[in-house]
């Protein structure tokens, strides 16, 4: 049996039932007008939303950096690179969309502060080369949570991870290429560089989420297909791919114990600090009250924007028919 | 495991594909053009006209950036983006040329980093505040009009570059014309409160307009060459364009455009360009040995 | 909290409803289905659509719908929602020269 819904269901939902499980066991995609156990719909539209909210929140710490970006190319790739965020945010709830729930709900559970967003963006950005380190450390993460998730059993989210994994690939480049650049630079940008990878590195392993052992949900997503690696093979492969980066661009990752282990094949590395981990995503973030207002205060300043439209359209709507 | 790279086989081979949102415009937008300059064109004219235009284009870009996690929904996020990486990408282009053209070899960072601000060359009403979207709006429909009218002249220019550059500028800016015009009418003509919002929007940037139209002698110069554009040339098509939106807008026919005298392109600025200026040159002036 | 609940709390303010997109990647093919976004009316649809998901695409042609206006033949044959697209990616990831030796990247 590949799948059990917790509660056994009756007469058409158990043929239903079968017929998912069948279609998930089978690696096909299950599609949005398909019947889908409720469990999976919300455990899909929590993780599509938080996804899409996290891409949205992330737009912040790196966009503070556009208007001081200290070249016209560095300036134009990090805006593009923070454009595609807001595109990737669009993606997902689209994606979200196709499962019943409209935008607008979602948008006010995060300004309203009910669902999370990833916790590495109540993290402060604090020199240019956080740019850089975010592009490097923080989407290689990214790219090694999602690309698995290319494969995922529901088929929007699927396909918005393709589009939305190309074009990470871009964002990864960028940031190590400014980091390279700087390095090669002068005595002050290296220490930036250093500076950003000792704040960032341990919330970017924060990123592939707690510990096998403390994460209940795992055992159900990844029998239904949303999940297709455990948290701790993530973060395993993230930090075996991102160690020979390190040393080529010549930076120290902050972490005594990480060091190569001839025996399993990978590099052991340590512990990161869970109770900062849970008191930042639990809102104690450094910047968390920050992010979230921004957000609300974007929103609710904007409201008579789309009002205005939702007016010129409802008066227009004849003369377009006609037009259009 | 560790081996794999996971994502390989995402990073498909797009050869040939140069549609990017920045960077690449600068080679192809002059792929196969002679930079040389042409006969009998004063350079250092060329030159300040080139930072004219380029400043034009930076210091309204920067403007927009300001819009970044801040507009009115995700999808005008993207719109804003777009216009303010197309005016970036013409500033970097026109900037070039400007340090080609006066000899010095100077690149766009050297001009766009280290220049106070009373030698930038920008027409006040770029460095205008951003305001709210009304008056963004209304700031994007009067400069991308002026401009569009400027550009498709200057694809005309006996300066290749100039006429290149220009000729990828057309087209961007008629998209940002339409972009400015659709918002208009839907404000215009939107609620009571977005009209007024509008109406408002005219009275602050009407007082900007008269310098658009002002001919300043490095133009005059270069227009009598067939290398530049007299901006008193598009006084009217400007008026005429402006009022068919307004009215059309539900909004008043606008007032005339006032006999504005130069100003910004001779350096003499509002306050609002040493604030702006200082928080886009700060990074790189922190670091001057830097390379980025 | 219900639909209707959540849309009271917030004083009924009306948001701009959902049209699909339809993307020609290039001549010769269909359109295809590529996402969704929100508008107030059809020709900012065709706007965001632009920005969205063809960026600056040139010679692609875009249809926007309605989500309302579409009928479905049967649940379990609706939906191209998300499509994969024929457009292009249009940030190179290999515009950024990184040295041969890094792996990964």
């Amino acid at each position: 049996m590949p799948t059990t819904d917790r509660k056994a269901p009756l007469g058409a939902d158990r043929d239903h039932q079968v017929d998912f499980d069948t279609k998930v066991a089978a690696k096909q995609r299950i599609e949005p007008r398909d019947w889908m156990p409720e469990g999976y719909r919300k455990t899909l539209v929590r993780q599509i939303s938080q996804h899409a909210h996290s891409e949205i929140i992330g737009m912040q710490p790196e966009g503070d950096w556009i208007a001081s970006a200290p070249s016209l190319r560095r300036k134009a790739i990090l805006l593009a690179k923070v454009q595609d965020e807001a595109g990737h945010g669009l993606y997902l709830y689209a994606a979200a969309e196709t499962l019943g729930v409209d935008r607008a709900e979602l948008t006010h559970r995060l300004i309203e502060g009910r669902q999370k967003y990833s916790s590495i963006f109540n993290y402060p950005t604090l020199n240019y080369a956080d740019v850089g380190v975010i592009g490097w450390l923080v989407d290689g993460a990214a790219i090694c949570n999602q690309v698995p998730l290319c494969r995922t059993s529901f088929g929007p989210y699927a396909r918005a991870m393709v589009r939305i994994c190309k074009e990470e690939s871009f964002h990864q480049r960028q940031g190590y290429e400014l980091l390279m650049r700087m390095m090669e630079g002068t005595e002050a940008q290296r220490a930036m560089v250093q500076d950003a990878v000792d704040r960032w590195w341990w919330p970017s392993l924060m990123m592939f989420g707690p510990p096998d052992t403390d994460s209940p949900n795992t055992q159900q997503s990844l029998e239904w297909g949303i999940k297709i690696d455990t948290n701790d093979a993530l973060r395993q492969k993230f930090v075996d791919m991102t160690v020979p980066q390190a040393e080529r661009l010549g930076v120290g990752l902050p972490d005594p114990a990480l060091v190569w282990n001839d025996e399993r094949g990978c590099h052991d590395f340590g512990e990161p600090d869970w109770d900062e981990f849970k008191q930042v995503i639990s809102g104690n973030g450094p910047k968390n009250a920050e992010r979230i207002e921004r957000r609300r205060a974007a929103h609710e300043k904007g409201a008579w924007v789309r009002e205005a439209a939702i007016a010129h359209a409802d008066k227009h709507r004849s003369a377009r028919e006609v037009t259009v | 495991m560790s081996g794999d790279n996971i994502f390989s086989g995402l990073v498909e081979e797009h050869e040939g594909d140069a549609r990017w949102a920045f960077g690449t415009g600068f080679t192809e937008a002059l792929a196969g053009v002679d930079t040389t300059l042409p006969q009998n064109v004063n350079g250092q004219a060329l030159s300040t006209y080139c930072q004219m235009l380029g400043d034009d284009a930076l210091v309204c870009a920067q403007r927009l950036t300001h819009w970044v996690t801040d507009a009115p929904e995700l999808e005008e996020e993207m719109a804003l983006a777009n216009i303010a990486l197309d005016l970036l990408g013409q500033s970097r282009l026109l900037l070039a040329r400007a340090g080609q053209a006066d000899g010095t070899g100077r690149d766009e960072d050297d001009f766009a980093y280290w220049r106070e601000a009373d030698r930038f060359r920008n027409v006040c009403l770029a460095e205008a505040p951003r305001g709210d979207f009304a008056r963004t709006i209304m700031t994007l429909l009067v400069l991308s009009s002026w401009r569009l009218a400027l550009m498709a002249r200057l694809r005309n220019s006996t300066d290749p570059v100039l006429a290149a550059i220009a000729d990828k500028a057309v087209n961007e800016l008629s998209y940002h014309r339409e972009y400015a015009i659709s918002w208009t009418l839907r404000l215009g003509d939107g609620t009571a409160y977005s009209r007024e919002r509008m109406i408002e929007a005219v009275q602050d940037v009407w007082p900007f307009t008269g310098e658009l139209f002002a001919t300043h002698p490095v133009e005059s110069e270069l227009a009598a060459q067939g290398v530049g554009v007299d901006p008193a040339t598009t006084r009217e098509e400007i008026h005429g364009v402006l009022t068919q939106v307004l009215t059309t807008a539900t909004l008043e026919t606008p007032p005339a455009f006032s006999d504005g005298a130069i100003s910004g392109r001779d350096g003499r600025h509002t306050d609002e360009l040493v604030p702006l200026l200082a928080e886009m040159q700060k990074v790189a002036r922190e670091h001057p040995e830097a390379t980025w | 909290m219900s639909a209707e609940d959540a849309t009271a709390s917030r004083g009924a303010r009306p948001e701009w409803p959902l049209f699909e997109v339809f993307v020609r990647g290039k001549r010769g093919l269909n359109h295809v289905h590529v996402g969704s976004l929100h508008a107030p009316d059809e020709e900012m649809a065709l706007h965001n659509a632009r920005n969205l998901y063809t960026r600056r695409n040139e010679g692609v042609s875009i249809w926007v719908v309605r989500a309302e206006a579409i009928t479905a033949s049967s649940p379990d044959e609706k939906d191209p929602f998300f499509a994969p697209s024929a457009d292009k990616v249009y940030r190179h990831p290999t515009f950024y020269p990184i040295p041969e030796d890094v792996p990964h990247i």
